[in-house]
């Protein structure tokens, strides 16, 4: 039987841009003046949407604004959208640290939050003292830790330095051992926020599990992430946020084609916005598509191009790219080297075109990472991420099946004998 | 439960606070262990701070300016004096930048933020043990050597843990109301530190009461501190001005003052965060 343990009912809350020093004793008196005459907020009217993109007109902003949902007991809720799009606003308000402008929540149940493991971590404390310490502030009781220390210590694998001050250990280390001490938490809902970007692929299997394994127990998990793997292997409902708003709400699958539809990139052709400071960077790059509108025929050959403004000459410059799918999982890696021909060395607007002569990538949305760098000093002058979208049909390919999209990422070559 | 833009003004959270009771006991024992790792001379140096000032007192006071000490010896006069002062002044300056100092943690984690400055008025108190076996100690010796004084010991075993339980008190709501007031105007902090020097010299600590001259003695009177010190050193020296009056001001003092600081920090604990 389940029932609906998180509620929220138009939601909003506004902040106010810039510094907040001189003016707000003025605006507060305002406020205060608006407040015993028995009027609404002045400043809760000019608020306007929460773009990070644009020059705002007014000093303040909703970075929430008439957000409803609900989420059931024991289903793991994702909440995708871009930086700036309100996710981690909505996850504060929701475990408490700070209250919204308007609106209500309601929970049932005790509350967890994993934004930031390893807050509240005292560095001159022991591994064993900060498991207590991270439980206290998580809201357990001394003796739920102590009953449950060894399932801790054993699932962060720090059983070695537990008596070791937490300051001599590396950042993995002090996030695998956060985030034992959240997953044992006996709390009914669970908000994970980006953690598990940090620490190996092993631990980051074990976290999943934990993850997988709350929600058969029946506790609920509010998911967070920009990795849209974790969200699609994760998730099974998803709240897609866009400048404030909840721009849709549904399936996961929808939810990311909508993300990756409407936030990620327009079109095939990437055009720098801006001038950046560093010494080279992309101006333009085009995925040249075999039909119009980005589409491309499955098998035929594909090229790139890309321009890039040069300001300094480069000795040692590198550039590659990565064809992503649409959870951002690379699929293609292409590079080229000074070293395999001169490249970008001297100032001014270089194009380079990479063809690939027959790329199978499946049936799918796909879109382009580059990286352009110094290969001397391994530092990175600029990286792209999610340009050019463009998409693979397989229209051509003769098939008594249907194709099922998603069913695999890339198609080879093949013999069957005899 | 509900989360709401706005709560009632008695809404407090308390029955929270004790939830988290484990959280308080930890924090304390946090703050203790972290200020001795990795010193030699460890808690020694809550001794040696003590004892310099009121020698200093001494030397100053007693022995140059040739201020009264109500006819007890200077030494103990001065660390019956400073001992109370000196935990009520420490609460004040450490909880009075709870929000600044935490702004870190709280800005992740929910957790009845009282919680810190109700550890830290806990933790200070084994600072003032130390000061106060200090205190003893002087007082054995001079017993020893057959000083003037009179501890009166009934008063000093049932009241001593009251007065300490009001400096408490009174340091952390006066402490709490000054860190909800600097999350947005930063100014009051630096009055603190200026101010709980000035205010030393507002109570009779390194003066007795009962040479305060008529005109200003109602004023310093209204001074909650004045009660509970006066008070101290009557029960530990057997001298001073003690009057239930003065201890009973205190009294609803501390408590009004709890009570504001208590409501105040409720009503910014919501949403600090956006402003500091």
């Amino acid at each position: 039987m389940s029932q609906t343990v998180i509620e929220v009912e138009n939601i909003a809350k506004l902040y106010r841009l810039g510094e907040v020093t001189t003016g707000t004793l003025s605006h507060d008196l305002n406020r205060w003046w608006h407040k015993i005459r028995g009027k609404d907020d002045p400043y809760a009217q000019v608020g306007q949407t929460n773009d990070r993109t644009r020059k705002s007109v007014s000093d303040y902003v909703w970075a929430l604004k008439d957000i409803n949902f609900k989420v059931q007991q024991g289903e793991v809720l994702g909440i995708i959208g871009r930086n700036g799009a309100g996710k981690s606003t909505l996850l504060k308000l929701l475990s408490r640290v700070t209250s919204p402008t308007q609106g209500t929540i309601k929970i049932r149940g005790r509350f967890a939050s994993l934004l930031e493991v390893g807050t509240g971590f005292h560095p001159e404390l022991t591994g064993r003292e900060n498991v207590y310490l991270n439980g206290a502030i998580l809201g357990m009781t001394r003796r739920e830790i102590s009953s449950k220390l060894d399932e801790i210590v054993e699932f962060s694998g720090c059983a070695a330095y537990l008596d070791t001050p937490v300051k001599r250990y590396s950042s993995g280390m002090k996030v695998r051992l956060a985030f034992a001490v959240a997953a044992h938490l006996r709390s009914e809902i669970l908000i994970v926020d980006e953690v598990l970007a940090v620490g190996d692929i092993e631990f980051q299997k074990k976290c999943m599990g934990k993850m997988g394994e709350a929600t058969r127990d029946g506790r609920t998990v509010l998911f967070v992430s920009h990795n849209m793997q974790a969200i699609s292997t994760l998730t099974t409902r998803c709240l897609l946020m866009r400048r404030g708003t909840c721009f849709f709400e549904g399936s996961t699958h929808e939810a990311i084609a909508a993300y990756l539809e409407n936030e990620v990139s327009s079109g095939n052709e990437y055009v720098s916005s801006e001038e950046k400071s560093g010494i080279a960077q992309l101006v333009r790059a085009k995925v040249e598509t075999s039909e119009p509108s980005g589409t491309h025929v499955h098998g035929q050959p594909l090229k790139v191009h890309f321009e890039v403004e040069v300001k300094e000459p480069l000795q040692n410059a590198s550039f590659s790219f990565q064809i992503t799918d649409n959870l951002h999982q690379p699929i293609v890696h292409a590079w080229i080297f000074d070293s395999d021909r001169p490249l970008l060395r001297t100032v001014g607007r270089h194009k380079i075109t990479c063809t690939l002569p027959h790329p199978r990538l499946y049936l799918g949305n796909y879109c382009i990472n580059t990286y352009l760098a110094d290969s001397r000093s391994k530092s990175m002058i600029e990286s792209l991420e999610s340009i050019c979208q463009f998409r693979i049909e397989m229209h051509n390919q003769h098939r008594e099946w249907a194709w099922q999209e998603n069913a695999c990422k890339y198609t080879e070559e093949w013999n069957w004998e005899p | 439960m509900v989360i709401q833009p706005r709560n009632g003004w008695l809404d407090l959270h308390l029955a929270d606070l004790w939830r988290y009771r484990d959280l308080v006991l930890m924090f304390v024992k946090r703050d203790f262990v972290a200020v001795y790792k990795q010193t030699i001379l460890g808690p020694i140096w809550f001794f040696i701070q003590p004892l310099l000032t009121t020698l200093t007192f001494t030397i100053i006071f007693s022995g140059v300016a040739k201020m009264s000490t109500d006819g007890l010896p200077p030494l103990l006069f001065y660390l019956a004096g400073t001992t109370p002062w000196n935990y009520f002044a420490t609460c004040l300056t450490k909880t009075s930048t709870t929000f600044k100092d935490n702004a870190n943690l709280f800005g992740k984690v929910y957790f009845p933020r009282l919680a810190t400055p109700v550890s830290i008025v806990i933790s200070t108190l084994i600072q003032f043990g130390i000061q106060f076996l200090v205190l003893l100690v002087a007082l054995a010796w001079h017993l020893w050597q057959g000083s003037p004084i009179h501890p009166n010991w009934v008063a000093m075993i049932l009241g001593s843990p009251l007065l300490v339980l009001m400096l408490g008190a009174l340091g952390l709501g006066t402490g709490i109301i000054v860190s909800s007031l600097t999350t947005k105007y930063r100014d009051l902090a630096f009055l603190v530190t200026f101010g709980i020097q000035l205010a030393m010299y507002a109570t009779p600590v390194v003066y007795p009461l009962s040479t305060v001259p008529e005109k200003y003695r109602t004023w310093l009177e209204l001074n909650p501190m004045t009660g509970i010190i006066e008070a101290f050193r009557f029960i530990y020296l057997g001298a001073g001005s003690f009057s239930w009056d003065l201890l009973g001001w205190s009294a609803a003092c501390t408590t009004m003052i709890l009570m504001a600081g208590i409501i105040i920090f409720n009503r910014v604990e919501k949403t600090f965060m956006d402003t500091v």
